[in-house]
């Protein structure tokens, strides 16, 4: 086991962080603990996206969107059809609206994409160019460094490019990258040796080994994913764009052999109403905002501070079903504490709790601390200082000792693991009472430490009892596993303790499964077993020896407290460095998904209703039985058409908020989720299109000449 | 009895015997192209055809033994037909020309069986027996093998193998086609179809319209047997140009209600094999659900709109009996046209081109489902799979993982794919209607005006795309035209999606599955079976709506 357990900045939050590292973006706040929550949507960004959305008109960036693309050239036959005809009212009308559905998509793309603008501006004013000492004395600028130079920095010095610290220790500002301004510290050897270029020292001298070559750093990385520069279709993606280009190919041929067919029944159709018809079928709503929610489901993770390598990854996450968590830092608190005093046979537990407090004074680990507190919680035994005691003598603790206490008016107490108490007790021919080792080994077997807590008076040298020390367990873990249960997530606890304290620790938190005195070799091995079975899998890590099973893990989410090694290996990197946050992944992936699923299926099921107003205006003068099919009403066979059109072009622009924040989600089973899902968005995109092309319908009508 | 009780009771029977049949039909099927051991004159075969049956093939392989197979059979058929003015026992009926003889030869290698010939005035009993019935079993069992390697590609995990061919074109023919094709003979040879070998009777004395004296001429022939493999390998290709409307093919309401037992019986018992084959039955039930689902609510529909007669005439007559047997009534005529052209049967029992225009459109909707409820032999299943496919594409996502159907990942080779096959039949059907009516001479053979001759058009299109075969009537399809056009669009509408149907099941084949959790799609549950009804008749929908509306829409509503 690798997880370092004592980060000096606590990187172990119980409480998940979510905040945008770039104070000029808003931040998106979690609808409830542990939810995804939505992302954001303002208005005025709008506004700023419009000349970006412009430049997207140029042909040679639509033909990337097959959808949209052929709204395009749709747009560009009917205006040089109404070119030809001036006095077409219509004709011009239908083209304004195409146009508008054209730049509607554009917009909902260039929105997405200026939020990742904006965090690319400021990360690349972090991105000064940081002129580098080489060891040998030499100065040269950051740009022309090379991977394996050794450099120097000092206090105030910017770290010139990504490395590893190979001498001294020193307190760093990495501000620049996690938004976090509580330094954190750098220092050689272990899980803490990386430094990120573009951070600051802030104190002493650390001697760095160069690891990227430049251009290719971590914050020129960062830069290119949430510019989306780097973006590319995910196999998701790819995959839905096949089913619309065909769904388009398919209405393209029910459009273009419609006019024969109208011939034969004797009426002939304009080119803008066969454009105008294609256009409401073909599946432009999730087409036009299909980009828009993979840059978005990026950018929330962004918001997250989770930079994602691939899209590729955050699609996995959606996918996972073995979750592969450490136990200290993820599940527990980072340290064991106190959690009761067990007296033998004729001690009081005050008496122990008073003797326990005492002997801990002088323990300043987080173990000695919380025996302190809990005496003073559970018994209200204020907290003595060291001082207050006159003639007192502490023996503080040591790793050596494994003991601490004090020798103060005649009485020596001391606390520690068993078997350093029990050596001191014998070695002042003391008795060790006969419960004491029962009750020790029954904090054991429950999964628990115990520490002994003996004394020397007049009465001897006797044990008085034992504290309880145990790993605490996170509040909320055991809903939050519940939660993934439902959404056929396992969860395996990985631990270094034994099997009897991991199983104890594993059942109070509700996991699945365990595996204990877990090397690294067992962890790859546990990895490669659940997908053997098919399984895709996640895990956080942060050493450099938890490298490989990152780099095997489907979704690998490296702390950015740790290793270079350990953040190449992985596909995210969590600049908060907190492990819970990969439920927080998993979520925003399948929220990905699903918000792609919905606007398909909204999409699709919005053409029925676009039948019922255009099929009726187009045919109703030859079979005017059809006119029964005109279930709407609507006013005129023009003013219907034109409804239909109008109501495409805005659904997209009323969507985007929903396409950029991702639809509403909750943790449950999938049937549950479809049914849901479904409901909202089958039967809401049947129905909504029939209400909104009326009430457009009624609008148009009161202007004259068109109703 | 009224008529519509008399309907609804027909249908209740239907139903039981299909629910009593298709478990231990559907189970022996599964066994049969699960099993090792071959039988002996099944190892003759092999021997005499130089295959080996025990070989694993991929699916560029199998699709090769499909088509070199097919390729074979259209050029014995059409050899067969230009020679029948040589052959013995052909009644003195001349040889086909070759617009003719290579539309057959399409149509019956394509399990489509559309017949732009008169059986009693054009085939002898060599090319009824030697070459249509032949064909009869083969397409079928080519449809079978095929659907079963698709099943194959879902059960089997870490391979690219579906399975060898040639067993399992043997298989189908001799375990399951020709056992149950002998037992039907016997059944309709006792209920009156003939089965002989005579000539031609002429039978004088009857009203021929314009007085007592004219004469008829009645050929023999083996047709119970050939009615048998007709129905039960939903190929349709009458041995009489009327079809199963002909006594001597369906003499009675029973023979006529066991023929739809026939039609139906192997495509429903399909999902049980396919349910056996990839381990859980649940998944079949699911599939059948859907099928059934579809099924009855066509016939629902066809039964109201035939039984409804809100014009005059109808009114009169008490029900829509034009171009319909009085001994089969609305009812069973109605079961049976929607049994037709859900399945790639096209085999008719009342004149298509007769019923209401509504339900004209609910026979040509039917096709246009791609026959998937429960659609052709073997076609019929895996149309439906392709359909869950997309149908899963879509929902799946909705449950927030990559969408997966039966633990296999359906990702962009899957996809595209399962686009290829639905796009290729309404692009056949769309591209060669609009020319049919774009060119001037095509559509002088609809024999009537306005929607109802747009129809007609766009049926026999259908029918042949979706290799149904059923004709509307009322168009003169014997013509170099739509010889040579309906006989490609057969062709085409039948190999293309075949061959992504193997590629399909060897992509999806060489997936390893995804455990089932409780983040799973459930695909055995009711939710999915309603999605991928809504998903079928909503994209199928969508696509023809317009050319609905212009023909039995436009008709019906007038």
């Amino acid at each position: 086991m690798t997880t370092s357990t004592q980060n000096h900045e606590n990187p172990m939050s119980t409480v998940p962080r979510t905040r945008a590292p770039h104070s000029d973006v808003p931040t998106g706040h979690p609808s409830g603990p542990g939810r995804v929550g939505a992302g954001f949507f303002d208005a005025r960004q709008l506004v700023r996206s419009l000349p970006d959305a412009s430049r997207k008109l140029d042909p040679r960036v639509m033909v990337k969107s097959p959808v949209m693309f052929v709204v395009w050239t749709g747009a560009v036959l009917t205006t040089a059809f109404s070119l030809t005809r001036p006095g077409d009212w219509f004709g011009w009308a239908i083209s304004f609206w195409l146009w508008l559905t054209v730049f509607f998509a554009n917009l909902a793309e260039a929105v997405a994409e200026g939020r990742g603008k904006a965090q690319a501006d400021t990360l690349r004013r972090a991105k000064t160019d940081a002129v580098a000492r080489r060891i040998d004395g030499t100065e040269v600028p950051g740009t022309e460094l090379r991977v394996g130079d050794l450099v120097v920095c000092e206090a105030g010095d910017v770290i010139p490019g990504d490395g590893d610290v190979v001498e001294g220790v020193a307190s760093v500002d990495e501000s620049a990258i996690t938004g976090e301004s509580a330094p954190v510290i750098r220092e050689s050897g272990g899980d803490r040796s990386a430094v990120t270029g573009g951070t600051r020292v802030l104190s002493d001298r650390i001697v760095i080994k160069i690891t990227t070559r430049p251009g290719e750093t971590f914050i020129d990385r960062m830069i290119g994913l949430v510019e989306g520069a780097a973006r590319q279709k995910t196999p998701n993606e790819i995959a839905l764009n096949i089913l619309l280009a065909s769904l388009t190919i398919v209405f393209l041929l029910a459009c273009a052999t419609l006019p024969p067919f109208a011939a034969y029944a004797g009426t002939h159709l304009t080119m803008v109403v066969l454009v105008a018809l294609l256009v409401c079928l073909i599946p432009t709503t999730i087409g036009a905002l299909l980009s828009a929610i993979g840059i978005a489901g990026m950018d929330r993770l962004v918001q997250r501070n989770v930079l994602a390598m691939s899209g590729r990854a955050v699609e996995a996450a959606g996918d996972v079903s073995t979750l592969l968590l450490d136990k200290t830092g993820t599940i527990t608190l980072g340290n064991r504490r106190a959690a009761e005093f067990v007296p033998v046979r004729g001690t009081t537990a005050a008496e122990l709790a008073d003797a326990a407090q005492l002997s801990s004074l002088a323990d300043e680990t987080p173990e000695g601390r919380s025996v302190v507190v809990l005496a003073k919680e559970k018994y209200g035994l204020r907290e003595r200082h060291q001082g207050e005691l006159a003639g007192a003598e502490w023996i503080a603790f040591t790793a050596q000792t494994r003991m601490s206490g004090v020798d103060v008016d005649g009485r020596g107490i001391r606390k520690g693991a068993a078997g350093s108490v029990i050596a001191w007790v014998k070695e002042r021919g003391g008795q060790i009472a006969e419960d004491a080792d029962r009750l020790g080994e029954e904090i054991a077997a429950a999964g628990g430490t115990p520490l002994l807590v003996a004394v020397e008076d007049q009465g001897g040298v006797r044990v008085l009892g034992v504290i309880h020390l145990k790993d605490v367990v996170k509040a909320g873990m055991r809903g939050r596993f519940d939660e993934l249960r439902r959404m056929g997530i396992r969860t395996v606890m990985i631990t270094g303790d034994n099997p009897l304290t991991a199983r104890a620790i594993a059942d109070e938190a509700g996991v699945d499964d365990f595996l204990a005195e877990a090397t690294p070799e067992d962890k790859m091995a546990l990895i490669r077993r659940e997908q053997s079975g098919g399984k895709l899998v996640a895990m956080t890590g942060d050493g450099t020896n938890d490298a490989p099973a990152l780099a095997q893990a489907d979704v690998g989410v490296a702390m950015n407290t740790g290793t270079s090694a350990a953040k190449e290996a992985g596909n995210m990197v969590d600049l908060d460095s907190d492990p819970t946050k990969l439920i927080e992944i998993v979520e925003i992936g399948k929220q990905l998904l699903i918000t792609r699923g919905a606007l398909t299926t909204f999409s699709i099921a919005n053409d029925v209703a676009k039948y019922f107003a255009i099929i009726p205006a187009m045919f109703a003068a030859v079979h005017p039985g059809l006119d029964s099919l005109n279930v709407m009403r609507l006013s005129s066979p023009s003013s219907a058409i034109l409804s239909a059109v109008v109501f495409n072009a805005l659904v997209i622009i009323a969507l985007v908020p929903l396409a950029l924040r991702g639809v509403r989600y909750r943790p449950t089973s999938a049937d549950r989720m479809l049914r849901r899902n479904l409901v909202v968005y089958g039967l809401g995109g049947l129905v909504a299109p029939f209400i909104g092309i009326k009430l457009i319908d009624l609008l148009l009508s009161l202007i004259p000449g068109i109703g | 009895m009224g008529p519509v009780l008399a309907g609804v009771l027909q249908l209740l029977a239907l139903m039981a015997a299909l629910a009593l049949a298709h478990v231990p039909l559907g189970t022996y099927m599964a066994g049969v192209y699960s099993g090792r051991r071959h039988w002996r004159v099944e190892r003759w075969i092999y021997k005499a055809v130089g295959a080996d049956p025990d070989t694993q093939m991929r699916w560029p392989a199998y699709a090769r033994g499909v088509l070199a197979f097919s390729v074979v059979g259209v050029l014995l058929l059409y050899l067969l037909q230009r020679i029948q003015g040589v052959l013995p026992l052909s009644l003195g009926f001349r040889s086909v020309g070759p617009a003719q003889a290579f539309n057959t030869a399409a149509s019956f290698v394509t399990n489509t069986n559309w017949q732009s010939y008169y059986g009693e005035q054009t085939m002898g009993h060599v090319v009824q027996t030697a070459g249509l019935a032949v064909q009869n079993f083969a397409s079928a069992a080519v449809g079978l093998a095929v659907a079963v390697a698709l099943v194959r590609g879902f059960a089997r995990s870490g391979t690219g193998v579906l399975g060898n061919f040639w067993a399992d074109l043997v298989r189908g023919t001799v375990r399951i086609l020709l056992p149950l094709a002998a037992v039907a003979a016997v059944v309709l040879v006792a209920c009156g179809a003939i089965q002989n070998f005579s000539g031609i009777h002429e039978v004088g004395q009857f009203f021929d319209g314009h007085g007592v004296g004219g004469s008829q001429q009645w050929n023999g022939g083996a047709v119970a047997s050939q009615e048998a493999i007709k129905e039960l390998g939903t190929n349709g290709g009458g041995y009489f140009n009327a079809n199963s409307a002909h006594p001597f093919e369906n003499p009675t309401p029973f023979t006529n209600l066991f023929e739809i037992f026939l039609i139906l019986v192997i495509p429903f018992s399909l999902t049980r094999t396919f349910g056996v084959m990839v381990g859980s039955v649940r998944q079949g039930y699911a599939i059948l659900a859907a099928m059934a689902a579809i099924w009855l609510g066509f016939v629902a529909l066809m039964m109201w709109t035939e039984f409804a007669h809100r014009e005059g005439a109808l009114r009169i007559a008490g029900a829509a009996m034009e171009g319909k047997e009085v001994r089969f009534g609305v009812g069973g005529s109605s079961i049976f046209a929607v049994s037709t052209t859900l399945t790639s049967t096209g085999a008719v029992d009342s004149a298509h081109s007769s019923l209401t225009g509504f339900g004209g459109g609910i026979a040509l909707l039917g096709m246009m489902l791609g026959e998937i409820a429960p659609g052709g032999v073997g076609s019929g299943l895996y149309g439906i799979l392709v359909m869950a496919v997309i149908a899963v594409f879509i929902a799946g996502l909705m449950v927030g993982r990559t969408p997966e159907y039966l633990g296999k990942k359906i990702g962009s080779r899957e996809i595209k794919l399962a686009a290829l096959y639905i796009l290729i039949t309404p692009a056949l059907v769309l591209v060669f209607t609009a020319f049919a009516m774009a060119l001037p001479t095509p559509p002088r053979s609809a024999l009537n005006p306005g929607a109802h001759g747009f129809s007609e058009v766009l049926y026999a299109y259908t029918s042949a795309a979706n290799n149904n075969g059923s004709a509307f009537a009322g168009l003169n399809a014997n013509t170099d035209w739509f010889n040579i056009t309906t006989g490609l669009v057969m062709l085409l509408g039948r190999f293309l999606p075949v061959v992504f149907v193997l590629a399909l099941a060897g992509s999806l084949g060489e997936q390893r599955p995804v455990p089932v959790t409780a983040g799973t799609l459930r695909t055995e549950k009711p939710l999915f079976t309603g999605l991928l009804v809504g998903a079928v008749l909503i994209v199928v929908g969508l696509t023809y709506f317009p050319a609905l509306a212009l023909g039995p829409l436009a008709e019906g509503l007038a």
